[in-house]
Order: structure tokens, then sequence, then C-alpha cells
């Protein structure tokens, strides 16, 4: 009998250890892969400080973004915007009339403005009925012009008098610039919302099966436009971090980082159609992706390769997961 | 009434077929004998196997056991496709039409008239135009798309496909149950006309005077088995709906408390109508008592328990204590004390990927939140309290939902409410799927609930169910409340009666 059949299988593979563990040991070893090819190729360049703190600083920016994506779809959406709101909050938060009140209000107006984008689409995807695809591309086409039309199409700099900002790039606190901190505040803030909240149980029960959800009484329109304000809320965030590390705002932050950031989601393990994934997941697939476009410039190789080796990375991570899936369950 | 036809061999012989699901055992050794030309009549009450067989004989489903004879010669129906290849076409209750395609391109769907990959527009249409003709609707353009027509040339557009893949033998679903009065006289007429050609006809339908106007003969299945095979049509209802409900298995009900009339009304519902559902329905349930929704599938009960419950917009009034229930929100439902276990577990109730904990707890988060943070400790011992209490087998909360049985699921979802105390729970289908030694636990958790003064509303397609578990029983048919009486004082019979009487019966009564 089927019944009968399965729990020893289980007992050796408890619930968690079943969805969790397994495809990240694939994520951990395909990383350590990784930093044994970086330190056959270029031993005198990969290991070294300069080298590892600029990878954290390059990943905290889409870091953070990928905290918020991976919550929208496990929630059983998607975000394309995540880019072009972040562009957004930048250039709204660099404007000069922003600007003269310096850096707190700055840091304020980038998490209001990313929020409220957010929260923009959650209406429409929720209680308009839209599909998330077509909400947030029209959001990311209009956040964009937006971001064009305030700034003129000009990059704006970040004022002297508010380096305070620039400094949490440039200040290091044990080697680490603070962006870094940022993004690891942002990524355990996040977990603990997940894992350990009533929030983060409804956004599993939401993606999984919406209508269960609905009828054991939790409200999915309200949950699900929340779910898209924190993602851009995470967009306000990280616009903080890119005014930082470039000193600017300029609607050109953040192009085509919403294909990156779904793609550390899905290679993470997060189901497209979700209910299921886990922040480390992304947070791991993200550094994949960082730690190849590191490897591609160290060693002086092309974009265009760079670009290839990625598509390639995307394909093999979601066969092996299905063949996991398939096997494990 | 056509003629009944000769007595040739038959061209469908299915011999002592059995289907296995997990937990269950759809189908127990099934016969059925269709000859070529005649209409065949498949009759049970819902669960009694009929849309698994339709399932084997259209190739969706393999049996386990038994074989298929067509013309004699035993066939294997591995794919709806080999189905359709050996002539058996089936039209299933939701059409399966595409909206967007034309008339013709729907009718031709999957054996399209081509060249290289370019189909062959003007004779598409004219083959679908003969094909409707013959149906006797040459009225229908072949060009039209198939969403702009109303349900009954949809019928005829799905018949007209069957016939385009020469078939022999037609399976229909329930095809009057969408269909107005003068319509199910039109599918009548076009039924005769393909038997006159010598196709054959399998016909499900839950209007038994349906079955004596179209029929030649009967068969009659119940609890996965054949009870009577071939009969003619003409053979009395009584005799019919006995052997549809004459049960080998007895079901094990708890014993009904004593009643009482001083017990507190907690739901009242006043005048509650959806168009074109069900309307005006009143009635109203006390603490402790189980109140059962006796009729059809598409009767309209199960959206009345979705109505009360604010997952299906209504007007009229809920009342639940006394309070106004607002319409439309199943949060406040539950925050109200409501508890819905849905109609279709697995779509409707369960998160199958997650453990039996987190199914259990996932309506009373907030029980074991404090500002949002989860206590998961004080949720797993109460998951695991449950377990034990409702007996889930195997008792490990931690094991994803799915890998349970059907009962162990439903326990489960009934755990869902156990969590926060309830004042109404609404039950719909609490035992389908379910096997019959599960059932029996299951009615012993709700007579206990309802003990434990909690009220009550049952629905289940099961007319002994109702009767058994429930203390008072309300008849609904074609979205109305037709009757009410104590448990009781009705036997299987008489609801049958009741759920089935077509309305042209009906006014010949009065």
């Amino acid at each position: 009998m089927l019944t009968e059949a399965t729990p020893t299988n289980v007992a050796r593979k408890p619930f968690l250890g079943r969805i969790g563990e397994v495809p990240h040991l694939g994520l951990v070893a395909a990383l350590v892969l990784l930093a044994i090819v970086g330190l056959v190729t270029r031993p005198e360049n990969f290991a070294t400080s300069s080298n590892l703190v600029s990878i954290l600083a390059l990943a905290s920016t889409i870091g953070v973004i990928t905290v918020g994506m991976t919550f929208v779809i496990i929630g059983g959406g998607i975000d394309l915007s995540v880019g072009a709101v972040m562009a957004l909050s930048s250039v709204w938060a660099t404007t000069l009339a922003t600007q003269s009140y310096g850096p707190a209000v700055m840091i304020l107006c980038a998490v209001l403005v990313g929020t409220g984008a957010g929260l923009v689409n959650g209406f429409l995807v929720s209680y308009g009925r839209m599909v998330p695809f077509i909400a947030t591309l029209a959001m990311l086409v209009a956040a964009r012009g937006l971001a064009q039309r305030m700034s003129g199409q000009r990059t704006q700099l970040v004022q002297q008098a508010n380096s305070a900002i620039v400094e949490l790039s440039t200040t290091r606190v044990l080697g680490l610039p603070l962006l870094v901190y940022v993004f690891a505040l942002v990524v355990v803030l996040g977990w603990i919302l997940l894992n350990r909240t009533t929030f983060g149980r409804r956004t599993y029960a939401v993606g999984g099966n919406p209508e269960a959800a609905r009828l054991a009484g939790i409200d999915v329109r309200r949950h699900t436009m929340l779910l898209y304000g924190l993602s851009g809320l995470c967009c306000g965030i990280a616009a903080v971090l890119i005014m930082a590390r470039t000193t600017t705002g300029s609607s050109t932050h953040g192009d085509l980082y919403e294909l990156d950031a779904i793609a550390a989601v899905i290679i993470g393990g997060t189901l497209l159609s979700g209910g299921r994934g886990t922040i480390i997941g992304s947070i791991l697939g993200l550094l994949i992706f960082t730690v190849i476009t590191n490897l591609f410039i160290l060693n002086g190789l092309n974009t265009s390769d760079q670009l290839i080796a990625k598509g390639l990375i995307i394909v093999v991570a979601v066969l092996m997961q299905r063949r996991g899936a398939l096997t494990g369950t | 009434m056509p003629a009944s036809p000769p007595d040739t061999a038959p061209l469908l012989a299915m011999r002592g077929i059995v289907k296995r699901f997990p937990g269950v055992r759809a189908l127990d050794g099934v016969d059925l004998e269709v000859r070529a030309g005649e209409v065949h009549c498949l009759l049970g009450q819902n669960g009694a196997g009929k849309s698994t067989l339709i399932k084997i004989l259209s190739g969706a489903h393999q049996p386990d056991e038994g074989e298929v004879l067509l013309d004699g010669e035993p066939v294997r129906l591995a794919t709806p496709t080999a189905a359709m290849r050996q002539g058996i076409a089936t039209i299933y209750q939701e059409l399966d039409l595409v909206d967007g395609l034309s008339v013709a391109e729907n009718i031709l769907l999957g054996h399209e008239r081509a060249t290289y990959g370019f189909t062959r527009r003007g004779e598409s249409n004219r083959v679908a135009a003969d094909l409707l003709r013959r149906l006797g609707h040459g009225e229908i353009p072949p060009t039209v798309e198939v969403g702009r027509l109303p349900p009954a040339a949809k019928q005829i557009v799905s018949m007209a496909r069957a016939l385009s893949h020469d078939a022999r033998l037609i399976v229909m679903d329930e095809p009057s149950a969408a269909l107005a009065h003068d319509e199910v006289a039109n599918l009548f007429r076009i039924i005769r006309e393909i038997t006159a050609q010598g196709v054959a006809v399998v016909y499900i339908s839950h209007r038994l005077e349906e079955i004596r106007e179209i029929g030649d003969r009967v068969t009659v299945l119940k609890d996965g088995r054949t009870v009577a095979v071939g009969l003619p049509a003409t053979t009395p209802t009584g005799r019919v709906v006995s052997l549809m409900t004459g049960r080998d298995v007895e079901y094990v009900f708890p014993p009904r408390p004593a009643p009482s009339g001083d017990r507190p009304e907690v739901l009242r519902v006043e005048g509650l109508t959806v168009p074109g559902v069900f309307a005006d329905v009143s009635f109203s349930v006390r603490a402790g008592e189980i109140v059962g929704l006796a009729g059809l599938v598409g009767s309209g009960r199960s959206e009345i328990l979705e109505a009360v419950y604010g997952a299906r917009r209504a007007s009229g009034r809920v009342l639940l204590d006394g309070r106004a229930v607002p319409p439309g929100s199943t949060t406040r439902a539950v925050r109200l004390g409501m508890g819905l276990a849905p109609e279709e577990r697995k779509a409707q109730a369960l998160l199958l990927d997650q453990s039996v904990t987190r199914n259990i707890t996932l309506a009373g988060l907030t029980r074991f939140a404090r500002a949002g943070w989860m206590d998961r400790r004080g949720e797993a011992a109460e998951a695991a309290r449950l377990v034990e209490t409702l007996d889930i087998r195997p008792p490990d909360p931690r094991r994803p939902v799915k890998t349970l049985s059907g009962g162990n699921q439903q326990k489960a979802v009934l755990a869902r409410w156990l969590v926060e105390r309830r004042r109404l729970l609404l039950l719909d289908e609490p035992t389908r799927g379910v096997d019959v030694g599960a059932r029996a636990e299951l009615y012993a958790v709700i007579r206990r609930l309802a003990d434990e003064g909690v009220a009550v509303l049952l629905v289940s397609s099961e007319v002994p169910e109702v009767l058994g578990l429930a203390d008072r029983v309300l008849v609904v048919r074609e979205g109305r409340i037709v009757h009410e009486a104590p448990a009781v004082d009705l036997d299987e019979h008489r609801v049958l009666d009741l759920v089935m009487v077509s309305t042209n019966e009906e006014s010949r009564v009065d």
C-alpha cells in the first residue's frame, strides 16, 4: 500500500531537511566549486580581502532586492519593477529639494518612495485583480519614465553636505563596508519574518494555495498587497545602498536588476509558482551569480561569455532541483 | 421512443473492471455491455463510480483488473487518443471546448484538415458545417468563436466533435445538466438521430424520468459494483431507486442525543439569495445541533454553505449568535467563530506540501503568536495534541499532509477548526474519498463536536450519511429548500424522491 511505503522514507529525511537541506547543499557545493576555480585561475587575486569585500559590496544592493523578491515569489507573485523602483527612489532622494533636508530625510524619502511604489503594485494585483507580471511591468516602465523626468535624465550627485550616506560604503567595520552590514541585517530580518512570524506563515499559505488560505480566514488580498509593499521597501533600502556606492542617484540605476534578482531566487530553489522557497537559498543563488561575474572580470573575459554562463547556470540549477523534487517526494 | 435495437453482439463489453486509488477501491468489479445503436443509461449515486468508469472508457484512467472488449475483441485504451481512435468519444459535463477558437477549429481540434501544417480553412468549415447539419443544427456558423455561443449550442459543437472522429460510441456525462427544458428535448432528438445511424450512446444523468424517455437499457452502479446490467429502461422507478440505494456496507453512526428545544440558536439565515444559483433560503441551526442539507450536485447546497461563510457574495441576512455577518469576507466569518471544511479538500483546504502541523494551525495562527512572533513550541504541542485527539495516522505531525490518506487529511482539516473554539462548523462533503472505516471515525468526531455545543451544518451527496448523522434535514432542489424534517422522520426513498423529482413532474402532481 502506498501509505505504508512512505514512512521509512520520511523518517530518514525529516520534513525540513527534505525541502531545505538538499538544494542548499547543491548551492554551497557550487559556490565552493567556483571558489576553487577562482583560486586556481587567479591565485594572487581571488582570495584577497579586497576582492572578497568587493564581491560582498556588489552583492549587497541586489541582495536586498532579492530578499523582497523572495517574499513576493513565495507568495505566488512576481515583481518586475524592482530595478526601476530602486532607480526612482534614488532619483527622488537626490533631488536638490530632498537633499536640502539632510541625509536622514534622503534615506526616509528613498524608503517611502520604494514602499509606495510597491504598495501601488500590490493594490493593482490584489484589489485591481491584475496579473502580477502585467502590473509590475507597467510599474517598471512608468517608474523608469518618472525617474527620467524628475532627473532630466541627468545623474544627480550626492552633495558634500550629505556625505554621511556615502560613508555607508567608505566606512569599514572589521574590514567590511557598512553597506554589507545593512545587507546582512536585511537578510536576518527577512529570514525571521519568513520563518518565525505569522506573516511568513501566511506568505507560504497564500502562495501555496490561495483558495485554502482564503477559506481558512486569511485576508489574501491584504497580504498580497503587503508582500509587494515589502518588495518596494527593499528597493528603497537598495536605493540608499546604491547612492552610497556610486554617490549618485540616477534613472539608469538598477537596469535589469529584476532579472538578476528573479534568477537568484529561482536558483535558490524557490518555486516560481509559489508556496515554497527560502531566503538562504536566494542569497546563495545571488552569491553564485556575483562570484561568477567576479571570476570573469578577474580573468579578463568579456561580459558576453559571462551572460552565457549565467544563462546556463539558471538552466542547470532548475533542472537539478526538478530532479531532486521528483526523487525526493 | 426509438425502436428497440435488434439483439446483436455487444459493441462494447467491460468485464470485472477494478480500479483502486490510494485508500479507496473506486471500482470493484464493474460490468457494462452496450449494443450498437442503443442509448445505455448509467445510474448510480455520487461516489458509486460512474465518473471513474467513464474515465477508463475514455482512456484517462487504466483499470487495475478486468477487460474491455470492442466488437468482441479485447482492446487497451491507454490514452484518450487511443480511445478516440477506437471510436469512443466522451463529452464531459464541463465541456472541453476552447473558447477562443472557431466552431470548425474546435470540431477538428487535434485532427485538423491541413497541408504541410497550413489549415485548409474552406474544407474545415465545410466538414464542420456538414457535421452540424447532420445534427440538425446547420444554423450554427462554423466560423463563429465558440466563446460566443450559448451552452446548448456548445453541447452541439461537442457532439459534432465526437462525430468528427467517426465515433461509434459516445459517452455523455450529464449532458442535460446545463440545458433548459426545450433544449433537452432537442438534445434527445439529436441522440435519437445519431443512434438511428448505429452509434451507441452511454448516457449519464441524475434525472430518472429522462432515462425513461431516452434510454433503452439501464446499468446501475453502487459502491463501485454493478448491481444491475442491462435492465430495460421501463423498469419501475422504485425498483431502480432501491437498486441504487440498497447497500452492502452499513455505516456506523453515533447515537443522537435526545432533542432539546431550549438550546440557543447559533446560526440564522434569512432570505439568502445568489441570483441563478439559489433563492430565498432561510433556516437556523441551534447549538449542539447537526443540520444536514440534502440535494444533488448543482442544486445549490455547496453554494449555500459558501454564502453563509462569506466566501460567496449573496443578498439576504446571515446572523451568528444574533450578530449580522458581513457578506463577502471569510476573514470576518472566521473571526466571528465559523469554520468551513470545503468540498474539494486538496484544492480548497490543504497546503499539500506542508506539514500536518502547519495545516492544522493555519486558521488559528494568532493563537500562537505574540506581536506576530510565532510560538513554535506551543504550535507543535497543540498540533500533536489534536493529532492524538482525532487519532490522525500516522501520528507524526511533521509529515507533509499530502502523504496522508483521504480520511486522515480530512481529520487534519477538522483539526484546523479545533485549534480555536468554533461556534459553527460548515462541513461540505466531509467523507468524500474517505473509506468506510475512517468514515465512522469522522462521524464520531462530528457528533462529539456537536455534543460540546458546536452548531454543525452538513452537506453530503450521500443521503444515508445525512439521515444518519444529522438531527434535522433540509432538502434542497434547484436552489430552493423544498422540505424540512427531523432526520428520524425521513427515509432514503423519500429524500431521493424529493431531491430528484423534476420540475415538470412536480407540476403534474400539482
